[in-house]
């Protein structure tokens, strides 16, 4: 039997990369997706690029394999293709993980109407393309597992965050009917919601606001990539096909 | 390619039914016991098979095997 295959979108680096990595650990064949637009300025999509082929490097090292595509999956004809070249390459998508997500914070008075799809854009509707386009294959195949990284924002809401927020909730809607339409053809749908990880997002931080965040954290500490893609890896593991329509909080006790 | 003996193939690949179960007369729903996504999936399956678009609107009248068989004759005409 050959290795699953997983695709993780926006993986060249943060959570992506820690979940793509500890995918190849446990064996998966990796499509490794790194955001790529033609009206991008080339230095940012050369810089992506460089991150999507290291963490490949990292995949072999591994002792896995993977390839790596260039998308931007809020484009519903580029997230399509994704899917379609990772299917092209493996036959097949077992384990699919919509990653990929931006935020900008900002008050609602001033989210701008261009802003707000953006950020919905990107964090919400890249997954429904990614999943349209996988669960066709995962239904013929009668297996699947998709698994969705939303954030403990889109359970609580948060000042600043309004579009953020509302684009991981609307993943949980999306994931849970997903469950509702697929379970019967072997395929799970779960959503994973992240506190405070310590990734490029968190980075422009303030010590203050740092500070404050940990107060409220019970184990003490930001999560880390590797904290979320553990969790990925068991609900994409034969222990979590009883699994669906669930969301896991992995916060640390944020209270 | 004989739309009837490849539709009943996707049929019994779908629905796990004896092939000669499969009548030209069998309404998908009632008789042949299948759901929305039993025939979303059929229609997909047809689609890649014959190279077709099936738009939603027309997909909505088709009830029965033959009334997809004879759709997917006149498409292939």
């Amino acid at each position: 039997m050959s290795a699953k295959v997983a695709l993780v979108t926006g993986s060249s680096r943060g959570i992506g990369r820690a979940i793509a990595l500890q995918l190849a650990r446990e064996g998966y064949r990796v499509v490794v997706n790194y955001y790529d637009n033609p009206q991008e300025s080339p230095e940012i999509i050369k810089e992506n690029q460089e991150q999507a082929r290291q963490v490949l490097q990292e995949i072999e090292a591994a002792g896995s394999t993977g390839i790596m595509v260039g998308a931007d999956v809020s484009d519903p004809a580029m997230a399509r293709e994704l899917v379609e070249a990772a299917i092209k390459e493996y036959g097949q998508i077992d384990v699919l993980v919509n990653n990929a997500g931006i935020n900008k914070d900002q008050l609602i008075l001033r989210i701008n109407d261009e802003e707000w799809d953006k950020l919905i854009n990107t964090n919400l509707s890249s997954a429904f393309y990614c999943c349209r386009a996988a669960l066709k294959q995962m239904v013929r195949k009668r297996y699947g597992r998709i698994i969705n990284i939303s954030s403990v924002v889109g359970l609580s809401g948060n000042a600043g965050q309004a579009h953020y927020s509302a684009s991981k909730a609307g993943l949980l809607g999306l994931t849970f009917s997903i469950a509702r339409e697929y379970g019967a053809r072997g395929i799970t749908a779960n959503v994973i919601a992240p506190g405070y990880i310590q990734s490029d997002m968190t980075a422009g931080f303030s010590p203050e606001l740092k500070e404050k965040m940990l107060s409220t954290i019970a184990v003490g500490r930001l999560g880390t990539p590797e904290d979320i893609a553990g969790v990925v890896a068991f609900l994409a593991s034969d222990a979590a096909a009883y699994i669906t329509a669930q969301v896991i909080k992995v916060d640390g006790g944020l209270s | 390619m004989n739309v009837f003996e490849e539709l009943k193939k996707i049929i019994v690949e779908i629905k796990d039914i004896p092939e000669d179960e499969i009548q030209l007369e069998a309404k998908f729903a009632e008789d042949l016991e299948a759901d929305s996504l039993d025939i979303v999936e059929m229609l997909m399956l047809l689609e890649e098979k014959f190279d077709i678009q099936i738009p939603e609107e027309e997909a909505a009248k088709l009830k029965t095997v033959k009334n997809v068989v004879d759709y997917v004759e006149a498409k292939l005409q």
